[in-house]
């Protein structure tokens, strides 16, 4: 604290001027570049976070390379695909569920409280993160996918369409509820554990990890009532042939039931953030 | 005009009384000093009058609003130091202060706060790397970067060196001077008494003293000890007025007296009497 230096102009007293509030849209934007500058600098989770879905991929691709039952389309290139929706679930509602547990307690989130931050600015900001993530995660796993295992990009317009509505009702539906699971969790250091237990379940129960058509009924069943299976089924009609269909659960796509189901999880994800965030943990209070 | 006023402030952790009625008034311009033991209640009634806990009862007002309840331009009003925080490891000093004077209607030149916090050669190091001290500066930083009529510093000096601790007291009167009321909690009474105009002694959640630095706990009014030697030896003796004292004493013109001493209590001594005394 040098003592040559003077600090300008006096506090306002009086109401003389009162300039406007920073709008939450201004804050959030800057708040998106500064999660971005902390996420992509601590090095070693950036590796594992995008690394670890990717090795997935090459592991379940490189151990199952047979065509599918009655098909000419490799095992490999069905978990290819599908495995872009776990991309997007670890780093959208693992990565997102941890890191607000972590702001949570290393007093990020106390700090904005006791500034004009708002909630959604906070939030805002780690949407863009997350989006800038999930696609660099999702551009990763079509790369694994079209290098190691022939998965072939489209060239029909109308599924690049299907890829630009699923794509973010995907992110959204994943960011927000990972925002209400960051509640479930008690501390930063148990949020993965929490975390990562209804992900893995999902993944398995949801034909991502698994062939859906190898998955009994009932689990299938079960697994509709979330994202992940309308995800997976969503991002296999974009990369695999059409005739691939007959082996989902409906045999069939269903576009119209997966924006459903996702929209549906975007607004009850949305419900959920906004009755359990808080800004710090109950016991601090 | 009152910035802050507190009546019968409460709160509560299961049976345990944390803040037990303590009322509180500062008014604007004014430096106020929460001193009190570990686990008296200073950080508890600090962060009720931030908004950040709840309380469980009393009456608060801080910059005419209830905090409990105050929104996002109260908020930009005030700037808070809290006791311990760690976050922004992976940014620079300069990246954080600047990002966080967007948040702010009026901010001050974030540059400028860096330099004068004492982070003018670290403002390129990211503040995972910084020592203890260099840490708090940046807290300190972050609390002044809105231009805040009202700030709240919860041991703000707690690591810093005697050169750092000395430079923060000057840009503490400053701030002063620029007309910011300024709440504090200190350990160090040499602090309360080189910046406070008026403090008080908080223990177990209650207030026991309250007062300025020359007049707590009844100092101005506590006897003093003047000490002196002559040719018949040292000589000790208390009195309640030790400047008429000793100007009776030198009025007798004796030349083999010499060592003159006035000992009056220090802020510390008192302090410790009102602890000692009344917990
Ligand atoms: N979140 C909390 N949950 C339970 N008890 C709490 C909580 N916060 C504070 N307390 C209790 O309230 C009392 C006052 O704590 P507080 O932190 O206000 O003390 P303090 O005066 O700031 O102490 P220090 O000088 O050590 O910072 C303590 O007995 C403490 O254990
Ligand atoms: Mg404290």
């Amino acid at each position: 604290m040098t003592s040559t230096a003077v600090v300008d102009a006096p506090a306002r007293t009086g109401s003389t001027r009162t300039p406007r509030l920073p709008s939450t849209l201004q804050v959030g934007l800057s708040r998106g570049m500064i999660e971005l500058k902390q996420f992509f600098r601590q090095k070693d989770a950036v590796i594992f976070t995008f690394a670890f879905p990717a090795f997935l991929t090459f592991m379940l691709g490189t151990i199952y390379d047979e065509p599918a039952h009655g098909t000419d389309v490799t095992m490999s290139q069905i978990f290819a695909a599908g495995m872009i929706a776990y991309g997007i679930l670890s780093t959208a509602f693992i990565s997102m569920g941890v890191g607000i547990s972590v702001d949570r307690e290393d007093g990020t989130l106390k700090r904005l409280r006791g500034t004009p931050v708002t909630a959604g600015a906070y939030f805002i900001g780690k949407i863009i993160l997350v989006a800038v993530a999930a696609i660099a995660e999702t551009v990763l796993l079509l790369a694994v996918g079209v290098l190691l295992f022939d998965v072939e990009l489209p060239t029909d317009p109308a599924r690049w369409l299907t890829f630009a509505w699923l794509l973010p009702l995907s992110i959204v539906s994943c960011t927000l509820l990972g925002i209400a699971a960051s509640s479930l969790a008690r501390s930063a250091k148990s949020a993965p554990a929490v975390l990562n237990l209804p992900a893995i379940g999902l993944q398995f129960i949801s034909g991502i990890f698994v062939h859906i058509a190898a998955l009994p009924d009932a689990m299938v069943q079960v697994a509709a009532f979330f994202p992940v299976k309308w995800m997976g089924q969503g991002f296999r009609s974009v990369f695999l042939p059409d005739s691939m269909a007959a082996q989902e659960a409906a045999g069939a796509w269903e576009h119209g039931m997966t924006a459903l189901v996702l929209g549906a999880w975007c607004v009850i994800g949305l419900v959920l953030c906004l009755v359990t965030f808080r800004w710090t943990e109950r016991r601090t209070r | 005009m009152t910035v802050i006023s507190a009546r019968g402030l409460r709160k509560t952790y299961g049976a345990n009384v944390a803040v037990d009625g303590i009322d509180l008034t500062v008014a604007r311009g004014e430096v106020f000093a929460l001193l009190g033991p570990n686990g008296a209640g200073k950080t508890t009634t600090v962060e009720i009058l931030e908004g950040h806990r709840q309380r469980d009862g009393g009456e608060v007002k801080v910059l005419g609003e209830d905090p409990g309840t105050a929104g996002r331009a109260w908020r930009a009003k005030l700037g808070i130091v809290l006791q311990t925080a760690t976050d922004a490891a992976e940014l620079t000093v300069r990246e954080t202060v600047r990002h966080f004077a967007k948040y702010y209607p009026s901010p001050r030149d974030p540059d400028e706060v860096i330099d004068v916090c004492g982070l003018a050669e670290k403002a390129g190091a990211r503040v995972r790397s910084l020592s203890g001290g260099q840490r708090r500066r940046v807290d300190v930083a972050l609390g002044i970067i809105g231009r805040p009529e009202l700030l709240f510093l919860d041991e703000p000096t707690t690591g810093f060196d005697p050169e750092a601790r000395r430079q923060f007291w000057s840009l503490i009167r400053r701030l002063a001077n620029e007309g910011t009321t300024i709440l504090l909690t200190t350990h160090y009474l040499d602090e309360a008494e080189a910046l406070a105009g008026r403090l008080a002694v908080v223990a177990r959640g209650r207030l026991i003293a309250e007062g300025t630095p020359q007049t707590i706990g009844g100092r101005s009014t506590v006897a003093a000890t003047v000490t002196w030697r002559d040719s018949n030896g040292e000589h000790r003796e208390e009195t309640s007025d030790p400047v008429e004292f000793v100007a009776k004493l030198t009025a007798r013109g004796d030349r083999t007296m010499s060592d003159l001493r006035v000992h009056s209590p220090s802020l510390e001594d008192i302090y410790l009497d009102l602890i000692g005394e009344r917990v």
